[in-house]
This record gives structure tokens, sequence and C-alpha cells, in this order.
């Protein structure tokens, strides 16, 4: 799926981006959510979807793959409609989405990666274990390995998450909110798999709520307060005037200067 | 008690029983994980205007009848619940309890109202099932259970909960994996593509069809205790889905043979004279083994543990 195959682009948009969306309005009830949203995200880098919190962030990652309905837009993910390339994308939902109770261990969490290749019935095997057990050690949580997931701290279940995306080895890796309430030692661990997927040639999206280090983290950003505010490389899109048009009147002056000294 | 006449007597009931607590409790476990223990009750609760229904509108008592008037009550039900979450504005626990319990009282008072003298019809085998009625008259001992002119007057309540419990297993073995993961994150079941709401329909369609054909032999008091406390009191045992599913299965079956046991012979053993109902008997046992897996159970103290946000 490059740019060698134009046959698969839809409606005029980039079939190299690992995602592209155009016009994508969600509403929750009468509430708009997300108002004609463009976006084309650029394939082997790492993206932040940034705004201030109502903004739909997480509303756009879920809208993008038909987790919930949207009232209109096109999206594609390597130039395809999402159905056709789910083995391709790996999604990490928000932690707090899920009960930590439920009666699984850290090891059974990332088979469930592997699910979309078992399908229902095939059996697995050893060496899907040692894959599993791979991808724990690459968050550093293989010694947890057969803990319930409830035992784990916030921060070690979030690299649980983690390594499940890893176990799906794929292209596109979309994260909501991976860094909200970790530790220092989570978020450094975190972002250096997600740096290495970068290294990989994969692309990585991420739904960041920490302003401060996003140009440290990202490459690319995608501003939006309902509709979208701005798109671009960090030096481009990231910017005291951009930031400003995003949250209004809710960062200082001295926020911004300090955004902007670590944008330069 | 090991002779013809515990094979003639007591043989089939137990059976029923036990096979009418696995067919319940199979869907209870991922009903409860998924925070909707109160479905199965509802279920159980709705089912009864339905049968009335079906009997008033068809006159007898037969199975298939039966079945598609509580498969519609049950309709009825989750489209009530919907509208009154809606209009109401009200959570769906309230919604669900003002539904199915004004759906039970109305069945009650269309029972009371018609003419039900002729079939095994009423508000007590309702609640409570004839489940010390099914006994095996051709039986003479353990030896007719290869003679096909002995099995063939078999009480039909028990083919028919058998094959129930049978197609249940047989599903939960099938679809084991969506219904983990949908079960534990459904967003990222969303995202590999599975369909979330058909599997949720499927799971709260198979308890109603675990409903309908246990509440026909052992009564609605069963049925509900059934879907709860087993998978409840399993989930206290161990952090593994399997070996909950296992060890709810345990509970459900020792529940029902001590419970049949004690009804028919506890009260005897105490001196009384008459024994007591099987069906509240088998409901308080499994009541109990949850009061205790609560108190004793190796998990109990889970919750809290982790740092959970």
């Amino acid at each position: 799926m490059t740019a060698s195959d134009p046959s698969g682009a839809e409606g005029g948009l980039d079939p190299r981006s690992p995602l592209a969306v155009r016009g994508l309005t969600v509403t929750y009830g009468e509430k708009p959510a997300l108002f004609s949203l463009d976006a084309t995200f650029p394939a082997g880098r790492m993206s932040a979807i940034v705004g201030p919190n109502g903004a739909g962030k997480s509303t756009f990652l879920k809208a993008a793959l038909d987790l919930i309905p949207r009232v209109s837009g096109e999206v594609t993910v390597f130039g395809r409609p999402v159905d056709q390339v789910r083995d391709r994308i790996a999604y990490v939902p928000q932690r707090a989405s899920v009960d930590w109770d439920f009666p699984t261990t850290a090891i059974d969490v990332v088979l469930m990666g592997l699910y979309g290749r078992l399908g229902l019935w095939r059996r697995i095997t050893g060496g899907h274990r040692d894959q599993a057990r791979t991808c724990l050690d690459r968050v550093g949580m293989a010694d947890f390995a057969d803990r319930q997931i409830g035992q784990l701290s916030g921060g070690q279940q979030q690299r649980v998450f983690l390594a499940r995306a890893l176990a799906q080895e794929a292209d596109l890796y979309l994260l909501d909110e991976p860094f909200a309430g970790v530790d220092a030692a989570t978020e450094r661990a975190i972002i250096d798999v997600l740096k290495s997927l970068k290294d990989e040639g994969r692309s990585v999206i991420a739904v960041h709520h920490d302003l401060s280090t996003v140009p440290q983290y990202f490459d690319h950003v995608l501003l939006i307060n309902l509709r979208r505010v701005a798109e671009g490389p960090i030096a481009e899109a990231f910017t005291p005037e951009t930031l400003t048009k995003a949250y209004g009147g809710r960062l200082a002056a001295t926020q911004l200067d300090r955004l902007a000294l670590s944008a330069s | 008690m090991m002779g013809a006449e515990f094979v003639q007597l007591s043989l089939t009931p137990i059976l029923i029983g036990v096979l009418a607590s696995i067919a319940c409790a199979l869907p209870g476990n991922f009903l409860i994980l998924r925070r909707q223990a109160l479905i199965g009750d509802a279920i159980s609760h709705v089912v009864l205007p339905g049968i009335v229904a079906a009997f008033l509108v068809t006159g007898t008592v037969a199975a298939m009848p039966m079945m598609i008037g509580a498969a519609v009550a049950a309709l009825v039900a989750v489209v009530l619940i919907e509208a009154i979450r809606r209009l109401g504005r009200i959570e769906p626990g309230a919604a669900m309890g003002v539904t199915f319990t004004s759906l039970f009282a109305g069945g009650v008072l269309l029972l009371e109202q018609s003419d039900t003298s002729a079939v095994h019809l009423d508000v007590e085998h309702a609640l409570m099932g004839n489940l010390e009625s099914l006994i095996w008259l051709d039986a003479t001992g353990w030896s007719s259970l290869t003679d096909a002119a002995a099995l063939a007057g078999l009480p039909p309540e028990l083919p028919r909960i058998a094959l129930v419990a049978a197609l249940i297993s047989l599903l939960t073995w099938l679809f084991w994996r969506p219904l983990k993961l949908t079960s534990f994150d459904e967003g990222f079941a969303r995202s590999l593509g599975m369909p979330v709401s058909i599997i949720g329909l499927a799971l709260v369609s198979t308890a109603a069809i675990a409903a309908v054909a246990a509440f026909d032999a052992v009564g609605s008091i069963i049925v509900i205790a059934m879907f709860i406390c087993p998978p409840a009191a399993a989930r206290l045992m161990t952090n593994s889905l399997g070996a909950q599913v296992g060890w709810s299965l345990v509970f459900a079956t020792v529940s029902a043979v001590l419970g049949y046991v004690l009804a028919g012979y506890g009260p005897i053993w105490l001196g009384f004279s008459a024994s007591v109902s099987a069906a509240g008997m088998i409901a308080t046992v499994t009541g109990l083994i949850l009061a205790v897996a609560c108190i004793a159970g190796p998990m109990r103290a889970r919750v809290g543990q982790g740092a959970t946000g």
C-alpha cells in the first residue's frame, strides 16, 4: 500500500498517509463533538493530537476507527477503507475505559493482541506465549506476566496495554492518552518504545494532553477544538498563535512563551 | 437411597436441577463481568407473562408456544426498558427494575384471571417449578438407563434442558475469545472489527433461552439464583476467566445436588415429617456457597488492591 497503488485511494485522500480524514463530523445527541475535520498524518512519524478538554481528541480516534458512528466524513488508512486494513492497525484505548478487576493476567491481555490473527479457534501455542513475553519485556513488564491485572499500578497497566499493541505487529499505532496518570518511569518507557516503532518505519498517532512535552516527543501535530485549528510539523503548527486559537484564554502568556521556546 | 427408588424418584429431578443450574450459570459468568447481572433477573421475571399469554392464545402448555411467548415478552421488556430509560431519563438499573417487576406483576394478575386449573400453571409453579414431580415412573432401577422403553418414559423436561445446556456449553466454547474480549475491552474488540453489539445481543439471547428452558422445569427462583450466585462465588476463587467458569459449574452442580437432597431428607433428619421445596433449598444452598466464598474465597480481597485509576 504505497504511492504506487493509486487505485486504493478514496476521494482524493492521500493514499500514502497512514490515516487521512476529510469532513469528519461526529455528534453526541444534538451536541457536535467534531465538526468537518480534515487531517492527513505523515507515514513513519510520531504525531500528536492536541486540544483542550472536550475538544474531541478521543472522539477523533474512535470515529476514525469506526468505533462510534460518524455523521459524515471519509477516512482512509494507507489509502484504504478502515475495514480492509484492520490487521495493520493497533489501537490502545484509554486505560480508564476497561474494568481492571477482570479475571485475567498481564500475559493474557497481551495474547489478546494476537486474537486478530488467531481468529476464533486457532490454538495459542508456546510460540505465541514467547512472543507475548517478548512484548512484555519490551515495555519492561516481563516480571509481571502472570500478575492479575488489577494488582498492577496505573503505569504498569498502561504498559501492558502497549505490549498488547506491540503483539499486533501493526503499521499504524493509535494511542488514546497513553501518558495519562502514569509515573515518570512509565512515561520514559512508553516514549522509548514508541520511538523504536518509528525507527522501524511504523506510524504512531497519540492523543496527548501535556503541551510541554509535545515538541520533545512528536514530529507532527494536529491541533483541534471541535474543528481543526492547525496541522503540520511541530515548528509550523505548534505556535503561540495556533495554541491561543485552540485554547482561547486558557493558556497564560508565560506558558505560551515557554512552549514557543521549546518548540524552536 | 441408591437403588431402584432413587432412579425412579430422585435421579431425573437431580439431573434436571443440575442441567438447569449449569445452563444459567454459564452465561451468568459473562453477564456478571459486564455488570449486566440484572438482565438475567429481568428475563426470568418477564418469562411469566409471556408464558401465560402464550397459554391464553393457544390453550396449551406445549413447549414451542411457551418459548415464543417468553421470547416476545423478553423483546417487549427490552423495548420498555429502553423507552423508560430515554423518556424518563433514569438510570438503566432502575428502568430494568421497574419493567420486570411490573411485567411479572402483570403476569400474576393475568394468571389469576384466566382459567388455568386444567393445566400445571400457577404462581407457585412459576416461582418454584415442579422439580419434585419430574419423576421417572417407568424406571425399575439403574438398568433402565439402557432400556429404550423405559427411556421413552423420561420426563420431557430432561431432554429439553439437556439440549439447551449442551447448546449453551458449545456456544460458550466456540465463541470464547469474542466473549472474553468484548467483556473485557469493548473498544479494542471493535478496533479488531469484532461485531461487538451482535455478540452482546447473542449473549443476552442465550441467557434468555437458558432462563425460559430452566423456568419450565425449575421455576424462576433457581434461574435468578443461578445466573448470579455460582459465577459471583467463582470469581472469588480465582483470577482466571477459564477457572472462574469451571468453578461456577462446580458450584452450580453442588448446589443442585446438595439442595435437592437436603430438601428431600434434611427435614426428616431434623425430625420433621415433611420435606421442603427443592427449588427453594437449591437457591438457598447456592446463596450459602456465595456467602462462604465471600468470607473465605482466596481472591476476595482483590478489589482495591491495585492502584487503578
